[in-house]
């Protein structure tokens, strides 16, 4: 495949260099860390800052949510590997505003250490810190183990409550709960078409044979619940939506908020075929969906496939939800 | 002794021998992971000579010394590397709180390191992870030092171990880290960490052989 590359070793500085001059309304760099993007407003005092962070290569996330009623600072990693513990204290100083700090990531072994790690250095410098790890990829692990399975798009919806709850003033505790129970009504499954290419290494380091889908794949590519043979998008859509609702508390007053991502290689238009038979399905559930995205907010670097995240809706998280928000991945105003 | 020249010496070497194994590792690690090891390795250790250089190492006692390595790796290096080594450098200074040690004592700092690595990664022997070199690394210090083996022996006992280690890591399925994602795609292939890991414990080796001459 043909590639816009300088240097495969320096595409994590590169990437940040030109999102931060492509977005320095709402963002800029950490004086002291360039791998780490703060919010222009970050540090606001009394309020609550909200940290996240993780490997690049996912873009727009991590950093794209780096903005105003959002995410306050974001540590970056390398190509799809937890960022130092180092950035995420730095990001932790950056969002800081006196009023403590919530660190909402997701759970992947090497950022749990980083975060652990730096939570307990900020801590050390008088920074009071909480954090919530998300777990909304369905197919990582059983229901019975929920503790074990990686967050995925769904952070998008958490850091989203999070933040909102931040901006009316909320307190770390008032913080970290509403963006746990955002998480904890996120569910999110993937379906790969075709693996991503680290630029270094050259190769994919998985597989998906022509002809087949990756049920359940990860955001780098981890196995799937199974491969199939590849279907029609309407069933694909349908499959999904099952796998997604089967696991989802039910929401009260039957709403849901939903979220539908490519993985970074898959056609806008694609998503939006996937997306009318997921509406079909969940509709046909009685379910009524609110808050609808469809694009590429949360990708695997060439990875093609898309995710799919609903999230049960109450009225706190409608309301939290439509806060105004202003970042580079997403401008989100209350609707008229 | 196992004290503040003792660590430079080490950690210079390491760098060097971790540069020379990049991309070795960074392949082993294509091949289950995101193939990065290499880099993250040799990029921590060279991050770690030049942090000592700066903060004049030779002048700091020997817990110091791994406190600043441990503080290079928590800023260069992320992924599950950074934190397990800082871990491991900040519980191997902790053995080095009283000063130096014999360095017929080796096994108390690979003790210490490997425990300090498996409580941050909440990992096991068996795993397929660093630990399946660390560990068998400290316990064949500890046997060979028991059994009255001379400094140089106790350090090459200690390596073989590793390196069988780190062998025997091929027929291990991942449980941690991110190779445990791939599960028994994982089987055959030898672990990078160990990989890395037993090159570590081979540089204390031939610095034991070099002193010994």
């Amino acid at each position: 495949m043909q590639r816009f590359l300088n240097n495969p070793d320096d595409i994590v500085d590169e990437t940040v260099a030109g999102f931060v001059r492509a977005h320095g309304d709402l963002v800029r760099l950490d004086q002291g860390n360039r791998r780490v993007v703060v919010a222009r407003n970050a540090g606001q005092p009394g309020r609550v800052g909200i940290v996240t962070g993780g490997g690049a290569g996912h873009e727009p996330a991590f950093m794209g949510y780096a903005g105003r009623n959002m995410v306050d600072a974001v540590a970056v990693g390398e190509l799809f590997s937890s960022p130092t513990a180092k950035s995420f204290l730095d990001a932790i100083r950056a969002a800081d505003g006196g009023a403590g700090v919530a660190v909402l990531y997701g759970n992947y072994a090497g950022d749990n250490m980083n975060v652990r790690m730096a939570a307990k250095m900020a801590e050390a410098e008088g920074i009071e810190v909480a954090t919530v790890v998300a777990n909304d990829d369905v197919c990582s692990a059983g229901p019975d183990e929920r503790e074990r399975r990686r967050g995925v798009a769904g952070e998008i919806f958490m850091w989203k409550i999070g933040a909102a709850r931040a901006a009316r003033g909320g307190t770390l505790a008032e913080v970290i709960a509403s963006a746990q129970k955002a998480i904890d009504n996120c569910r999110s499954v993937g379906v790969g078409l075709a693996p991503c290419t680290l630029p270094a290494v050259g190769h994919p380091n998985f597989q998906i044979e022509p002809g087949t889908m990756e049920l359940g794949i990860g955001h780098h590519g981890e196995p799937g619940m199974r491969v199939a043979p590849l279907g029609r998008a309407a069933d694909i859509a349908t499959e999904m939506t099952g796998l997604v609702l089967d696991d989802l508390p039910s929401p009260e007053g039957g709403r849901v908020a939903v979220l539908v991502s490519g993985l970074g290689a898959t056609a806008m238009n694609e998503l939006y075929v996937l997306y009318d038979s997921i509406a079909t399905a969940i509709e046909a559930r009685g379910l009524r969906i609110g808050r609808t995205l469809v694009g590429n907010y949360f990708t695997s670097l060439d990875m093609v496939g898309a995710t799919l995240t609903v999230m049960a809706l109450d009225d706190e998280l409608s309301e939290l939800l439509e806060t105004d928000c202003a970042c580079p991945a997403l401008l989100h105003q209350r609707r008229a | 002794m196992i004290d503040t020249a003792y660590l430079i010496a080490f950690f210079r070497l390491a760098a060097e021998r971790l540069e020379d194994a990049r991309v070795h590792l960074c392949t082993l690690d294509g091949q289950v992971g995101d193939g990065d090891h290499g880099t993250s390795m040799a990029n921590g250790f060279l991050a770690v000579t030049l942090r000592l250089r700066m903060v004049n190492a030779a002048d700091l006692p020997p817990d110091a010394v791994l406190r600043e390595a441990a503080q290079a790796f928590l800023a260069e290096v992320g992924a599950s590397v950074g934190p397990l080594y800082a871990s491991g450098f900040l519980s191997a200074a902790r053995a080095l709180a009283e000063g130096p040690l014999p360095r017929r004592d080796l096994h108390r700092l690979l003790e210490a390191l490997a425990e300090g690595i498996a409580q941050r990664g909440r990992a096991m022997p068996g795993d397929k992870t660093m630990l399946d070199a660390w560990i068998p690394a400290a316990q064949a210090a500890a046997r060979a030092a028991q059994t009255g083996k001379d400094e140089p022996a106790i350090a090459e006992a200690a390596s073989i171990a590793a390196s069988r280690g780190m062998e025997a890591t091929a027929t291990m399925i991942a449980a941690r880290g991110r190779a445990a994602r791939l599960a028994d795609r994982t089987l055959g292939h030898v672990d990078p960490g160990a990989a890395s890991a037993a090159l570590l414990v081979r540089v204390l080796a031939d610095l034991a052989q070099d002193d010994a001459r």
